[in-house]
């Protein structure tokens, strides 16, 4: 691909590929294979469907800078589906998506952004008079790999929370059976969206995920195990109020409602554009959007987690990760108990799921 | 006639469908309409007021501001919250960052293949580009090479069988009229303006954390502690290099934005007279100085109608009202509007079920209610702000705007049109760029000066708070005015609505009959080729379409008649 030789020099291109062997904690021999990968004469299809959206991810993933966003959707990828960014629109923009299941039949990747409405036959989400449903039935069971993208197409989203006006679900939900590597998060990070498609070009698979089909590399530590406020907590030294001294001195979020305890998410190591900054290092507590459930298991948001015995001084943070777990249903993916699933491609395209696999 | 429906139509946020009869080669008639929704205002009912704004900035990721000041701005009018000056310049600089960053990736990356013909700039001469580059603006990255090296890079997407994001463009329309010189430079600029957007934005994750979604408002102020003294903190070497960024940026809407939106406005001087519509204009108004009274406002609040340009009418936000006449929901009488406070929400599907070819435009056909002002259709966004601040006499205003007319041998009256919102887009991000400086300076003097607050507290616990409150929190959105409202019971959300300026002017027919702005600005737009309709595509982009934000909500009780509710997104 035109990857290394036309847009970056040498030197940009092998930074970036070792920028990416240490976001998926490869060790440095693997440069050499990302390279390679990435400089393949066919560059890697890829279609992207919104649907029950707000586009912020897709603005997350603009946010990618290394490679920068423009080689990345330009120069490294092919994507032939994008309603935001495609120069198509109408006809002949679902003309490129039909084309593209036809031609690149279990070869192309599939990113989906936002929830799947799923009641009264689909209404709540019509493109070129299809549903939404539909669409991601035709387009995700002839993929190579599925990757959803945010918290609406993890699990629903926002539109998903009580009372769930339109029937919204994620992706898995919607079309049981299928295989898919969740980058929830709300957004998710530009980084981490990069990280799993070059481990994808690179080993030909996904990257290994916990119970939740979400990749270990990016949600397999705890926010509060990572924290730079941590020796804050285990001190015994909290914020109580907005912009009080503690507040300014950068102390423990946790009596204001933080939800790093319980919240599995490397932001806290990779932090977010460019690594300028990161929700905790800016003063407001995690909301822990990479969670299912989150609209309604973490709200009000503001009010501090469940007291746990001991807390405090001698708790330690998977003891409070542990109390969460038990009062939240939804976080299973804790230390101890992560089943990791090694995700495997599928070789050959699947029949689609019949129609009754949407639930509602 | 020929009946024509666009669906998808891309290069905006969100899903919207846009259907037109042609005849005569001429838009006859059009109806736009949203084909999604998702519930926001159901969903934010008897939670705590004070999360509201971490959901409702989930309106959009676009937009990701947007919604979270107007939020925290309704429930702060609610409960008597005020908070203090660090927290409002902080607010301000997020903001003006959104306009800026928003703009840009506007102008480029969702308008710009409206005017660009991306096949034609591989067949540019790179040394003619270069000289063309040079003499509109003084921007370093100009030089033949440089201009070789894109050009060769386009060419080998777009001849590679893999043409990707470029595939299906409208490439060789005869209503594209841009040298392959002006195109080569356009597309050098959309790509240096994908990675630039990156670092604008840096300034609200300096703030807030992160963007897309920056995490740092509360109601009462913001949650980005203020300390010279402190790393955990926002500090002078925070600060410097957010100025840096913010300077940054002003240099690129100056040397890059601007000349550009000034060459496609003056290469296609005919779209001065397409896209008018109905020439009401209506801004909420914002950007208040310290003194926060309305008068102060950088952009004025009022209305403007032709042909009466030079006179502002007094905005009352008790004559806003909407119509379901044609939308998918039911009132019991649908000849009456009702104000957003009081409206209800009755979702009736009407449309055919999917998979469908065409709505059935002559019942209801859209997601959006119709807001009218006192029964008037109304525009929103940057043309609406510049003009009535302009009829306000705002002097920065004035001069910009004057200084562009005579640019482009212009009168005030050709701005209602289609290139009129490209250009007032343009002068407004002009503007803002300069206003963020400001703003800065602002804050690290007022830091300077020993004042740390970023918070009133007094107002955060719901026992501070009267039992029953109303509050109205406005925003002057980079799409034009966002309004949202909150009623409050017993510390929980009662009920909570905005009307969005997307639903202004993607609105569709209401009680009388009255085209949706989208509509009535297509209405005789030339259609050279009714199966490309690139130049439909022009006028709707013009708007700036953001279609998650300007879907209402439905209310999944179905058939009861319920106190306000509803309406919004």
């Amino acid at each position: 691909m035109s990857f290394a030789a036309d847009s970056l020099d040498r030197r940009t291109f092998i930074t970036f590929c070792a920028t990416m062997a240490a976001t998926l904690a490869l060790p440095e021999s693997y440069v050499p294979a990302i390279a390679k990968a990435l400089q393949s004469a066919k560059r890697p299809v890829l279609v992207w469907l919104a649907f029950s959206d707000c586009a912020g991810c897709t603005e997350s993933f603009l946010r990618a800078s290394n490679p920068t966003v423009s080689d990345l959707i330009l120069n490294t990828l092919s994507i032939n589906y994008h309603e935001t960014l495609m120069a198509a629109s109408g006809e002949d923009a679902e003309a490129l998506l039909s084309r593209t299941v036809g031609d690149d039949r279990g070869r192309y990747i599939a990113v989906v952004e936002g929830a799947i409405p799923t009641k009264d036959n689909g209404v709540y989400c019509t493109i070129g008079g299809r549903s939404a449903i539909d669409i991601a039935r035709e387009v995700c069971s002839n993929a190579a790999a599925v990757i959803t993208v945010g918290a609406c197409a993890f699990f629903g989203g926002w539109p998903a929370s009580r009372p769930n006006p339109t029937g919204a679900v994620g992706l898995q939900d919607a079309l049981r059976g299928l295989k898919v590597i969740n980058l929830p998060g709300c957004p998710p990070n530009a980084v981490n969206i990069t990280a799993t498609l070059v481990h994808f070009l690179t080993f030909g698979e996904m990257p290994d995920t916990d119970a939740q089909s979400r990749p270990l590399f990016a949600y397999g530590t705890q926010i509060h195990d990572s924290c730079e406020r941590r020796a804050h907590y285990d001190a015994g030294e909290f914020v109580d109020a907005w912009g009080d001294e503690a507040h300014r001195k950068g102390w423990c979020l946790y009596k204001m409602g933080c939800k790093g305890p319980g919240t599995y998410h490397n932001c806290a190591s990779v932090r977010w554009n460019d690594g300028t900054s990161w929700p905790i290092g800016a003063g407001h507590g995690c909301i822990g959007c990479s969670e299912a459930g989150f609209w309604d298991e973490n709200t009000p948001f503001y009010r501090r987690l469940p007291d746990v015995p001991g807390f405090g001084v001698q708790t330690t943070a998977n003891e409070v990760g542990l109390g969460i777990v038990a009062v939240t249903a939804t976080a299973v993916a804790v230390h101890g108990v992560i089943s990791i699933v090694r995700d495997r491609l599928h070789p050959e395209p699947v029949d689609p799921p019949p129609p009754s696999a949407g639930k509602s | 006639m020929t009946r024509i429906a666009i669906d998808p139509v891309t290069r905006i946020e969100g899903h919207l469908r846009i259907e037109a009869t042609v005849e005569g080669g001429k838009v006859a008639d059009a109806w736009s309409s949203s084909t999604m929704f998702r519930g926001m205002e159901i969903v934010l009912r008897k939670r705590d007021p004070r999360d509201a704004w971490l959901f409702a900035q989930r309106i959009c990721g676009v937009c990701t501001t947007v919604h979270a000041l107007a939020s925290v701005r309704a429930v702060e009018d609610a409960v008597g919250s005020n908070p203090p000056l660090n927290a409002r310049l902080i607010r301000d600089v997020i903001a003006g960052t959104q306009y800026v960053q928003d703009h840009v990736i506007h102008f480029y990356h969702l308008h710009a293949f409206d005017w660009v013909d991306v096949a034609s700039a591989t067949k540019a001469d790179p040394a003619a580009a270069s000289r063309l580059a040079q003499s509109i603006s003084a921007w370093p990255k100009s030089s033949p090479g440089y201009f070789q090296e894109i050009r060769d890079k386009i060419a080998a997407i777009v001849n590679s069988g893999q043409p990707g994001l470029f595939a299906n463009g409208y490439w060789g329309h005869p209503a594209y009229r841009l040298s392959p010189e002006a195109n080569l430079v356009l597309v050098a600029h959309y790509l240096e303006a994908l990675d630039w957007q990156r670092e604008i934005v840096r300034v609200q994750a300096i703030l807030g954390g992160k963007n897309p979604h920056p995490q740092t408002y509360l109601v009462g102020g913001m949650a980005i502690p203020i300390d010279p003294d402190s790393q955990a903190a926002l500090n002078f070497a925070r600060l410097d290099e957010e100025r840096t960024i913010l300077e940054s940026a002003k240099t690129f809407v100056e040397q890059v934005y601007l000349p550009d939106a000034v060459l496609v406005a003056s290469h296609y001087p005919e779209w001065f007279g397409y896209g008018a519509g109905h020439k009401t204009y209506m801004a909420y108004g914002d950007f208040p100085q310290p003194s926060g009274d309305v008068s102060s406002y950088r952009f004025a609040r009022g209305i403007v109608r032709y042909p009466n340009e030079a006179g502002v009418d007094a905005f009352d936000p008790a004559k806003i009202s909407e119509y379901v006449t044609r939308s998918w929901y039911a009132y019991p009488d649908e000849r009456v509007g009702l104000h957003p406070s009081r409206g209800e929400t009755n979702p009736t599907y009407t449309g055919p079920q999917p998979p469908f070819e065409f709505l059935n435009v002559n019942d209801k056909y859209s997601w959006l209610k119709a807001p009218r002002y006192d029964g008037e259709v109304m525009e929103v966004g940057p043309l609406a702000r510049l003009l009535v601040s302009y009829a306000a006499g705002r002097p920065d205003i004035k001069n910009v705007l004057d200084g562009a007319l005579r640019t482009l041998k212009l009168q005030r009256a050709d701005l209602s049109s289609t290139l009129g919102r490209v250009v007032a887009r343009a002068l407004e991000t002009q503007l803002m760029s300069g206003w963020l400086l400001e703003w800065h300076d602002e804050l690290v003097a007022n830091v300077a000066n020993g004042d740390l607050a970023v918070h009133d507290g007094s107002r955060w616990e719901p026992s501070s708070w009267p039992a029953e409150c109303e509050g109205w929190g406005s925003h002057e959105a980079p799409r034009g005015s966002l309004g949202h409202w909150v009623r409050i019971e017993s510390g929980a959300i009662a009920n909570y609505q905005a009307v969005m300026p997307t639903t202004w002017n993607a609105s569709p027919r209401d009680a009388r009959g009255m085209r949706g702005p989208y509509e009535a600005a297509l209405l005789g737009t030339p259609v050279a080729d009714p199966q490309r309709p690139l130049e439909i595509l022009r006028t709707v982009h013009s708007f700036d379409p953001c279609m998650a934000c300007a879907v209402h909500v439905l209310d999944p009780d179905g058939g009861l008649v319920v106190r306000v509710e509803d309406d919004a997104w």
